[in-house]
């Protein structure tokens, strides 16, 4: 069963290979149906893998290179529960994708069915690998398809520009992760997670080590989309193929988070682990940082699918809120959270995309009252900005309810109400955006549209008409899933268990070299009552915000001012977003050197 | 071991970032975005340098000679290959935005859009 880990990423490799050789001599039908039976038979793959380690951890050495005398020789795939959960998640995300794409979208050349099969390679690899170096190659394969994904229309400026910032910052992060693993690999003498742990854990230079640790987190953080790195990704996940899109807000940028714990837990805690209570209020503030300015941002958005960028941005940082607290109960409450909110957004950007296809258009004042005719899309879109607003009681409260409780036990009692704030603006940012397409609710042209969207045009073919079953069938399972993350009572319970051998590096160490290492199974609290009205109190701000948005001018005297006064505020933030790729790349060095500063200066 | 390599390392590194952030002109950035890459190559060969090693090749040395590092030279090579695709991306999209914009320059580029 082990055999199944490296399989999940060569079966996507092979595929893709094959289907560039003899796509010449395969109807475009049959191009389609070969790359999402290819998808499925590693989503099936990944889906085995995970039932397969269940509390273990599963090691695959390649070439049958196992540890010498306790000294890691050769690369290794260890799987955790967490890595295959995720690495089953995003196969199944690229399911969905490619199905939702099937006959409708309008790429020629089946290049992108090859490029989405790379992608996923290098997505589920990622997740997989217990190896730093390999883990940095997997980056780049799912990054280098990722911006081949982007600047897929080169027909559309907005695509090719998108397509360069997302190029060149996520370049810059992945050297500088390769310095920090050439750095660590000086100190340590090895480049195995597991092997690097047990060498940090006696200590040594700690300049080099925090030298590496600064340049390793940025590059994750930097995959991740965290202030100030963030500037690229809505730039980038606006123009995307709607199916494209799905991956890149449902499961890429979650990866970098996964990196940060899995980097932190297996090698870094040896060396850092005493002073995790300096290294946490960084990351903490950084995910809270994160996750406001992008609520804040999603509502001055327009644009749909730029909005639901910010949105990403704002829930990466909650996700780093969690796997930043350092504890079992943040990791165990993340785990849910990422798969729960990330069908979500995959959802609201499938009901983005059946909206280009149907309107041609994804600018909300220009679709303004102009959804009416599509009630079942509106209905779905509505329903995920309420699931944006954490709604008890399915997935995304409880993932949110699960970091809550873990960043007040680790003393954050503030983490919350922000957090509850963030994901409000958020929801009311895409509640807004549904009372406006889909009833008409609002003024039509309260506000100046902003980057008019003339340069999105139609990504499908012919049958503008009609909603295909073929795009609507993927919105609504996503939907549906993350209704159901919150019925399974048994999800969150599992997510512990996964989290407590995630963190436990005494047990990922041990699997690695072979020695058995029993660890129990854990248990999750359920929600508290503070929890629901956390959660009451996000959907209540949301409603009242979209609200306010939408009549406040009519409603509460004074209301113009205060806006004109928020919009202000906002301005020099929206000024910071210029499409620039050098003050993308000053902002980046900006926060390297910060991160690396407030790292030295509590560490050294 | 000197320390010079590890400053050679630092300082492409930051003339690289400098040259990306100030670059007019796309092609003239991606070479800027190459320094960079070379910061890597220095600072990952220097990691496995031995004064007086060898070159890491036994057929015709004894094993017991000091070489340097073959681990980081095997890395060098991957980051090579990684990075000459990402490169080939690049420029391939950099001749598209000529074509649709009839500039290299980022800047115009996003004046461009609004």
């Amino acid at each position: 069963m082990r055999q199944l880990a490296p399989l999940a990423v060569a079966v996507p490799l092979l595929g893709a290979a094959l289907l560039v050789f003899f796509h010449t001599l395969l109807p475009r039908i049959a191009a389609e149906l070969l790359a999402l039976g290819i998808a499925i038979a590693a989503c099936v793959m990944t889906v085995l893998l995970l039932v397969h380690v269940g509390h273990g951890l599963t090691v695959y050495w390649f070439g049958g290179w196992h540890p010498r005398q306790g000294v890691a020789i050769g690369i290794d795939f260890a799987v955790s529960a967490v890595g295959a959960g995720l690495a089953a998640f995003v196969s199944l995300l690229m399911v969905l994708a490619l199905v939702y794409g099937i006959h409708y979208l309008d790429v020629r050349h089946p290049y992108y069915q090859v490029l989405m099969l790379t992608f996923m390679a290098g997505m589920v690899g990622f997740c997989l690998s217990g190896d730093l170096f390999n883990m940095f190659v997997m980056f780049e394969l799912m990054s280098v398809s990722a911006v081949a994904l982007v600047g897929y229309k080169v027909s559309e400026g907005a695509a090719l520009e998108g397509g360069l910032n997302f190029a060149v910052i996520n370049t810059i992060g992945a050297f500088l992760f390769l310095l920090g693993i050439a750095l660590i690999y000086a100190h340590t003498g090895a480049l195995n997670l597991a092997q690097m742990g047990a060498s940090l854990r006696h200590g040594g230079d700690d300049r080099v080590v925090v030298v590496a640790f600064t340049l390793i987190i940025g590059a994750l953080l930097i995959k991740a989309a965290i202030v100030p790195f963030h500037f690229w990704l809505a730039d980038a996940y606006a123009v995307a193929l709607t199916p494209v899109c799905l991956l890149l807000a449902g499961a890429m940028s979650e990866l970098g988070i996964y990196g940060v714990g899995q980097v932190w837990f297996t090698a870094f805690q040896g060396a850092l682990g005493s002073h995790a209570h300096v290294v946490r209020p960084i990351l903490v503030g950084a995910g809270l940082l994160t996750a406001l300015w992008g609520g804040a941002m999603a509502l001055t958005e327009d644009h749909i699918k730029r909005l639901l960028a910010f949105v990403t941005i704002s829930f990466v940082g909650v996700f780093l809120i969690g796997v930043g607290l350092l504890s079992e109960a943040g990791v165990a409450g993340t785990s849910v959270y990422v798969v729960a909110d990330g069908l979500v957004k995959a959802s609201l950007f499938a009901c983005a995309g059946i909206l280009q296809h149907r309107l041609g258009k994804v600018g909300q004042h220009r679709l303004h009252g102009r959804g009416g005719g599509l009630p079942a899309t509106g209905i779905v879109f509505a329903a995920g900005g309420l699931l944006i607003a954490s709604l008890p009681p399915f997935g995304p409260f409880l993932g949110k309810a699960m970091i809550d409780d873990a960043a007040i036990k680790a003393g954050y009692w503030f983490v919350p109400a922000l957090v509850a704030v963030a994901s409000a603006l958020c929801a009311a940012a895409v509640l807004r955006a549904g009372a406006r397409v889909f009833l008409g609710w609002g003024d039509a042209g309260s506000d100046a549209p902003d980057l008019a969207d003339e340069d999105t045009e139609p990504e499908t073919r012919a049958g503008h008409d009609r909603t295909p079953a073929i795009m609507f069938v993927p919105a609504l399972a996503l939907l549906a899933g993350a209704l159901a993350t919150g019925v399974w009572s048994g999800l969150p319970d599992l997510a512990a268990t996964a989290a407590r051998r995630f963190t436990d590096f005494g047990g990922y160490h041990a699997a690695v070299f072979g020695t058995a290492h029993h660890l129990g199974s854990a248990t999750s609290s359920a929600p508290e009552w503070f929890d629901y009205a956390y959660g009451a109190a996000t959907v209540g701000l949301a409603v009242a915000l979209t609200g306010l948005n939408l009549w406040g001018v009519r409603v509460v005297p004074g209301w113009r001012r205060a806006s004109a006064a928020a919009a202000f505020a906002i301005a020099p933030i929206r000024t910071l977003h210029s499409g620039r790729v050098g003050d993308y790349t000053a902002a980046l060095t900006l926060g390297i050197g910060v991160l690396g500063a407030l790292l030295a200066v509590s560490l050294l | 071991m000197s320390v010079y390599p590890y400053l050679v390392a630092a300082w492409l590194l930051g003339v690289g970032l400098y040259g990306v952030m100030s670059s007019r002109n796309y092609i003239h950035l991606i070479i800027c975005l190459t320094v960079v890459q070379a910061s890597t190559y220095v600072l990952l060969l220097s990691v496995g340098y031995v004064s007086h090693g060898k070159a890491p090749i036994f057929a015709d040395i004894p094993t017991s000679s000091v070489t340097v590092d073959p681990v980081v030279q095997a890395l060098t090579l991957t980051d090579v290959v990684v990075e000459a695709t990402v490169v080939a991306l690049l420029l391939a999209l950099v001749v598209q935005a000529n074509k649709r914009f009839k500039t290299v320059d980022p800047n115009a580029m996003t004046r461009m859009r609004d």
